[in-house]
């Protein structure tokens, strides 16, 4: 969302407020679904779903977050070595966690596939956060790339400070999802 | 972010923007359909199904048409640490290039949108046709619901992108002294996204049609023909083109001010346009997501709204009302802002009420979040529901009232200016007056029981959203006519056109309400022959209010191509786009504005809005 550069204006707070506020937006998005979820299954829940899997990838999906953050920090400080390490651990651990959900879907698509009432809304949750999430690594290795091939550093990165805010979105939002469908 | 390094095109033929981005996105469509069909065939499902094919085809193919259009050139290219292009042509052919220039883009959307706005038109006189007499004149009872659901929606998407898109783009960054919108580039892909709408709401001819309705009510919209599928799939991407251009306007009208151009300085238009892009970047979403759940059950066989599968269609009316409540005031407020404007203008007096004004505006803002389920009175909701919903519902005509309030005080006493914009946004308040006031009937669960899915709904409507909006559209379209093209209209032609128009208007909705009161329902094609009369009556005023816009559309296109020069402020207003030349220079001013005052202090011996740096006050 980079902008012609506006003389007199800060081009980094008017591309930060627009993240924001895509942000917000999408936050509405999965507020849809996650209302529809109590809307048509109340407090029920399967007993087949594997709630140990599921806490193991929000592990691992909170540590691929903390990873990002390091790796902001790092640039920030200059230091590309870190930021280069750090960003490649965060989409292995964004993998990872994409992989877990694959082996979730295959359990789930034996014991409660649609038409099932719960899988309708197990599988379109999962699905479209599952969606943010490659859109994240690809942005996270679209960074990576560049990175390598010497862009940013402390004083210009806000490619990177845009795509790790995205990242920690779609981690909060998996904070929700996860209690949402495995929790309650 | 290192410095983007430039090339620049040296010759490009007059089409070939839009032909590359078709062919890219014909490629895209192959690879998606192709894909989508080889994972069918994979999984051992019927490998050419119509449906999962367009949909998967359909988002390749639009972001090929997108990469192929412009994104490729002017943005994605920067993302491989390639020179970007951002040249863009003069004359005619900058109208059919991917530009970041919002005035240029405003007249995109303004012409794409007037466009469908007379197809939608056209429709309207076959099913005034078809109303002529009770029985069957042109269409079965299906063609009749595809005519009737194919006009609803494009006038729907008029409705709700063409003062926006078009007057918030063209007018409002000029409004505030910037040179451009916050994030050119998104805006020109807010209007190249938007631009496939219409196309595809065509091709549903060749899918069989739909037959829902604008609104789309499940299960009729998960078992009705496959034209429903490129419904969903038109509605979802002018979604994602509104959430797009509402970020922008948030974040220019956020940011990119003037110096001295506080809120409580800015042009009530600007208000209406920020206080509107405050809900479309939020609650569109909603609407997104109804569509997809729509199309989830439809394609992948979920059964969110398949009551025997245990889902619920109500789910569907709420989360389609809680954007499309929201939206309705997304396609009347700016029109009304504009009319707001205008009057202020051609009553040579300060705003009334500025604040108070505001102020309406922003309760609406809020409030609109709370009322959704009013247009669900008779689906079976609890009494509590009924209480809550009717009550918020009321509360709305508070801050209307406000907006009225402004109108009214601003005109009284004032000298009135009867030119043809003036003409328009007078028409503005009366109509909305009308739709204002019928809409009590329907906020309140004892009459609307009676009035649900009658004409009367139809009237009611078709008073507050063309009545205000488009009314506003036309009045903006006057009143900037001289800033965008640097000519001045026949101001005869445009009288006339007004008059013809407001009279048709009048005559065609007025009947309705009396249909809707005998008991006509809406979405019908035949009806009792004892309401033909007023039928007739509506049908007649439907053809003169059609023939009405030739007219208009006769004006426009000589004025532009032969009016006399306009000169850089014909109406002698004091907002900044009158301080600039007509048509404005590329990035608007030719020295930094500086804005010291109030815009609406006419009658102040004195009284400054803005000044150009370097250049000497015109006064006004």
């Amino acid at each position: 969302m980079a902008a012609i550069t506006h003389t007199g204006h800060d081009s980094r707070a008017i591309n930060s407020m627009g993240l924001w506020l895509f942000i917000a937006s999408e936050f509405a998005l999965f507020s849809a679904f996650i209302f529809a979820r109590y809307y048509l299954t109340g407090r029920d829940q399967p007993e087949e779903l594997n709630i140990g899997l599921g806490y193991a990838i929000t592990v691992v999906l909170l540590s691929s977050s903390v990873c990002a953050y390091l790796a902001e920090q790092a640039i920030a400080r200059g230091d590309r070595r870190r930021f280069l390490r750090f960003t490649l651990a965060a989409i292995v651990l964004g993998t990872l966690f994409l992989v877990g959900v694959g082996l979730e879907w295959r359990e789930a698509a034996h014991s409660f596939p649609p038409p099932d009432l719960y899988g309708t809304v197990f599988f379109s949750l999962t699905g479209l956060h599952a969606s943010h999430m490659v859109t994240g690594l690809l942005a996270l290795l679209f960074i990576w790339v560049q990175g390598r091939r010497g862009r940013f550093d402390a004083e210009a990165h806000w490619g990177v400070t845009g795509v790790v805010r995205y990242w920690h979105f779609v981690d909060l939002v998996w904070l929700i999802v996860f209690p949402t469908l495995y929790l309650v | 972010m290192a410095a983007t390094a430039l090339i620049a095109r040296t010759r490009d033929w007059a089409f070939g923007p839009i032909l590359r981005g078709l062919l890219t996105g014909l490629v895209g469509f192959s690879l998606g359909a192709g894909f989508t069909a080889g994972v069918r065939a994979l999984a051992g499902a019927d490998a050419i199904a119509f449906g999962p094919v367009i949909f998967g085809g359909y988002w390749f193919g639009l972001a090929g048409w997108l990469l192929g259009v412009g994104v490729w050139r002017t943005w994605a290219r920067e993302w491989l640490g390639m020179p970007v292009d951002w040249t863009m042509r003069n004359g005619w052919q900058r109208y059919f290039d991917f530009t970041t220039d919002h005035k240029v883009i405003g007249v995109q959307y303004l012409v794409t949108f007037l466009g469908m706005f007379f197809l939608a038109g056209l429709l309207a006189m076959l099913m005034r046709i078809e109303h002529l007499t009770g029985g069957q004149v042109l269409f079965s009872p299906s063609q009749y619901n595809y005519v009737m659901s194919l006009h609803g929606i494009t006038m729907i998407f008029v409705a709700v992108a063409a003062v926006i898109g078009g007057f918030g783009n063209y007018a409002v960054p000029i409004m505030i002294g910037a040179a451009d919108m916050a994030y050119p580039r998104l805006n020109a892909l807010s209007y190249w996204l938007a631009a496939p709408v219409p196309v595809l709401l065509l091709a549903t001819f060749f899918a069989g049609g739909f037959d829902a309705g604008w609104t789309s009510y499940p299960p009729l919209a998960v078992e009705n023909r496959d034209g429903q599928i490129l419904f969903n799939l038109a509605f979802i991407t002018l979604g994602l083109s509104s959430i797009a251009g509402s970020i922008n306007f948030i974040v220019t009208v956020t940011k990119l001010r003037a110096r001295g151009l506080s809120f409580g300085r800015l042009p009530i238009f600007v208000w209406g346009v920020f206080a509107m892009s405050l809900l479309g970047f939020f609650f569109t979403q909603y609407v997104a997501a109804a569509m997809m759940m729509t199309l989830l059950d439809r394609l992948f066989g979920m059964v969110f709204f398949d009551a025997a599968g245990g889902g619920d269609p109500l789910l569907y009316q709420h989360i389609f009302w809680f954007y499309s409540h929201p939206a309705v005031y997304i396609m009347g407020i700016p029109g009304l802002a504009l009319a707001l404007e205008v009057i202020t203008h051609f009553s040579r007096k300060p705003l009334f009420a500025y604040r108070w004004v505001v102020g309406g505006i922003l309760a609406i803002t809020a409030l609109s979040a709370v009322v959704w389920a009013h247009h669900m009175f008779t689906a079976g909701l609890s009494d509590i529901e009924l209480f809550f919903f009717v009550t918020t519902t009321e509360l709305i005509s508070i801050p209307t009232g406000l907006i009225f309030l402004g109108a009214l005080g601003t005109i009284w006493g004032g000298r009135l200016w009867l030119r043809t914009p003036m003409l328009f946004a007078l028409a503005v308040i009366f109509n909305f007056l009308i739709g204002g006031l019928t809409g009590i009937f329907l906020a309140d669960v004892f009459t609307d029981i009676h009035l649900q899915d009658t004409f009367f709904v139809v009237a009611h409507f078709h008073y507050t959203i063309v009545g205000a909006g488009i009314f506003g559209l036309f009045a903006g379209i006057y009143y900037w006519f001289p800033k965008i093209t640097g000519r001045s209209y026949s101001e005869f032609w445009a009288k006339l056109h007004f008059w013809w128009m407001f009279l048709g208007f009048n005559m065609t909705f007025l009947p309705m309400f009396w249909l809707g009161l005998n008991g006509m329902n809406r979405r019908v094609a035949s009806y009792p022959s004892d309401l033909e009369a007023l039928n007739v009556v509506a049908s007649l005023g439907g053809f003169f209010l059609g023939a009405g816009f030739l007219v208009f559309l006769a004006n426009i296109v000589v004025s532009w191509v032969r009016g006399p020069a306009a000169s850089a402020n014909p109406w002698r207003a004091r907002t900044l786009e009158w301080h600039t030349s007509s048509p404005p220079p590329v990035e608007n001013f030719e020295s930094e504005p500086e804005v010291v005052g109030h815009p609406y202090d006419y009658g102040t011996p004195g009284a400054v809005h803005a000044m150009l740096a370097g250049a000497e006050e015109e006064g006004g």
